[in-house]
């Protein structure tokens, strides 16, 4: 039954061609791991030598950079490439369902980014259920970081297009919550995004609350996202 | 033989601009039957329509009895298709990008082999699509267009762009599909290509189908201008009215023993259209 409606055999051929061509462009994937490697070198370099700077400092800045950035811009990379060379077409004519194009691809881009997030917990030296939490609220952004990525994907007719809009996109929600951190003026609009949220989770994974402003502020920027999604699915 | 793809009064209107108009046509199963015109003519509109990957604004088409607006997985998984700008993935190998599409259409890995084998690639099946020559290239598409074993293969311009010896290879591999009964759907806008592998043709120009048949037919059908073109031996060429009266002038010369060759003159697919729409092919 599940076999005949979602045929995750296409989502499959879609998951495994996305390794192979990752394998075949190691570029892409410097920007899964090159977020983690600033965190270990900042960490090590600068957080462990400074009293005043807590430990896990530099990994809950790039970790909520990471999750405003880098799914993102791969799921918007990988769509807008595919329109651009016309291999979405082939995949298209071969009865492949965007639904089950966007599943396969999008679970790529999500289990490279778990990957990022476990490195991410490990230089944090979180353990336990705090570990298990500071991943799970990595992985709520990643989600909202995907859905608005693909809708940038789905919405452009080749890379240049899409560069323009997703890089734009992704500095406001990544680097707004870190420049609100030295400017709390900035806050004040940062609050509203998901990003600014996360970074607020993430930087106490400890005693991770979750209240119901940052509840509704979540649940409202997925509504958004989701309204955006399925425009460009329709459009798309 | 029954029809496989029918057209009845097809439409397709772009904004305002009528594309197609009042389309009739029909395929048999097993034959190659080619839409000849030029660039901007409607020929990829109509593929599209076919294929259900556009809507008409009026009329009815169908493949396999079924309405192209409802065709569903078990009729694509019967359909080839290689149109002019089907992707392929240049930085996987040829066999890889095979590989995909034959986990999409559920076929057996060994069959990538075969159909690689049946387009000449075997020997580059590793090597990575980028490194492949345009005609290297059109022949992966073809592979992956007949990894399913389509019943119906459609094909937009197969061989446009390709050198003349890679261009009969494709002919002589689409002959042998339709020998094994694939029923085959190309656009062409060269005249030599469609006399040489069409059952039947359609000539279509600004949306219409403006003659049917085959390619003899229509060749006989507006054959006007009757001749004999005969080569003398001294190179001089005469041209005599197709009729009864240059018999005695044709047997003088063979009693002479002038006569190098003697052929018929007849218009060819590109003059047919010329006269029919008063443009050229290509």
């Amino acid at each position: 039954m599940i076999d005949s409606i979602v045929k995750p055999k296409k989502i499959s051929a879609v998951f495994k061609k996305q390794i192979k061509d990752t394998f075949k462009n190691k570029m892409t994937l410097i920007q899964f791991v090159m977020f983690p490697l600033l965190a270990l070198i900042f960490t090590e370099a600068i957080a462990k030598g400074q009293q005043d700077l807590p430990n896990t400092f530099f990994v809950t800045m790039f970790s909520s950079i990471y999750v405003g950035m880098v799914p993102m811009v791969n799921m918007a990379a990988i769509i807008s490439e595919e329109k651009e060379q016309n291999t979405l077409k082939a995949l298209m004519l071969a009865n492949v369902k965007p639904y089950q194009y966007l599943t396969g691809t999008g679970t790529y881009v999500f289990m490279l980014c778990i990957i990022g997030a476990v490195m991410f917990g490990l230089i944090g030296g979180y353990g336990g259920m705090v570990f298990m939490k500071f991943i799970a609220a990595m992985l709520c952004g990643i989600v909202l970081s995907l859905l608005l990525g693909s809708a940038v994907g789905m919405l452009s007719k080749n890379q240049m297009s899409a560069t323009a809009i997703v890089i734009p996109v992704s500095m406001i929600l990544a680097f707004l919550p870190m420049i609100a951190t030295f400017n709390s003026s900035f806050e004040s609009v940062s609050r509203f995004l998901y990003t600014q949220q996360i970074k607020y989770l993430l930087s106490n994974p400890k005693e991770m609350i979750m209240t119901l402003e940052r509840f509704l502020i979540m649940g409202g920027n997925l509504l958004i996202f989701l309204g955006v999604f399925i425009f460009a699915y329709r459009k798309g | 033989m029954d029809k496989i793809i029918t057209m009845n009064h097809v439409k397709k209107i772009f904004d305002k601009v009528t594309a197609l108009e009042d389309i009739n046509c029909s395929v048999m199963r097993g034959e190659i039957f080619g839409l000849l015109g030029p660039s901007g003519a409607g020929k990829t509109t109509i593929i599209n329509i076919l294929t259900g990957q556009m809507s008409m604004t009026e009329g009815q088409a169908r493949i396999f009895d079924v309405s192209t607006k409802h065709l569903m997985d078990r009729h694509y998984a019967k359909i080839g298709m290689m149109l002019e700008d089907s992707g392929i993935y240049k930085r996987l190998s040829v066999h890889d990008n095979l590989l995909i599409f034959a986990e999409i259409y559920g076929v057996p890995k060994s069959r990538i082999s075969d159909v690689l084998k049946k387009v000449g690639l075997i020997d580059s099946a590793k090597k990575q699509v980028e490194k492949l020559s345009k005609g290297m290239m059109q022949r992966l598409i073809l592979a992956r267009s007949i990894l399913n074993q389509p019943e119906i293969l459609f094909l937009d311009e197969p061989t446009s762009g390709l050198d003349p010896a890679t261009a009969s290879g494709i002919h002589e591999f689409l002959f042998s599909l339709r020998d094994q009964g694939t029923t085959i759907f190309l656009t062409t806008h060269n005249m030599e290509e469609a006399d040489r592998l069409c059952d039947h043709i359609a000539l279509l120009n600004t949306g219409r189908i403006v003659e049917y048949g085959t390619p003899k037919e229509l060749c006989h059908r507006h054959q006007t201008n009757k001749s004999i073109r005969i080569l003398l031996n001294d190179a001089e060429v005469m041209l005599l009215p197709n009729e009864k009266a240059s018999a005695a002038k044709i047997a003088a010369l063979f009693e002479n023993n002038s006569v190098m060759s003697i052929h018929s003159s007849e218009p060819n697919l590109e003059a047919v259209f010329m006269k029919l729409t008063g443009r050229k092919l290509s």
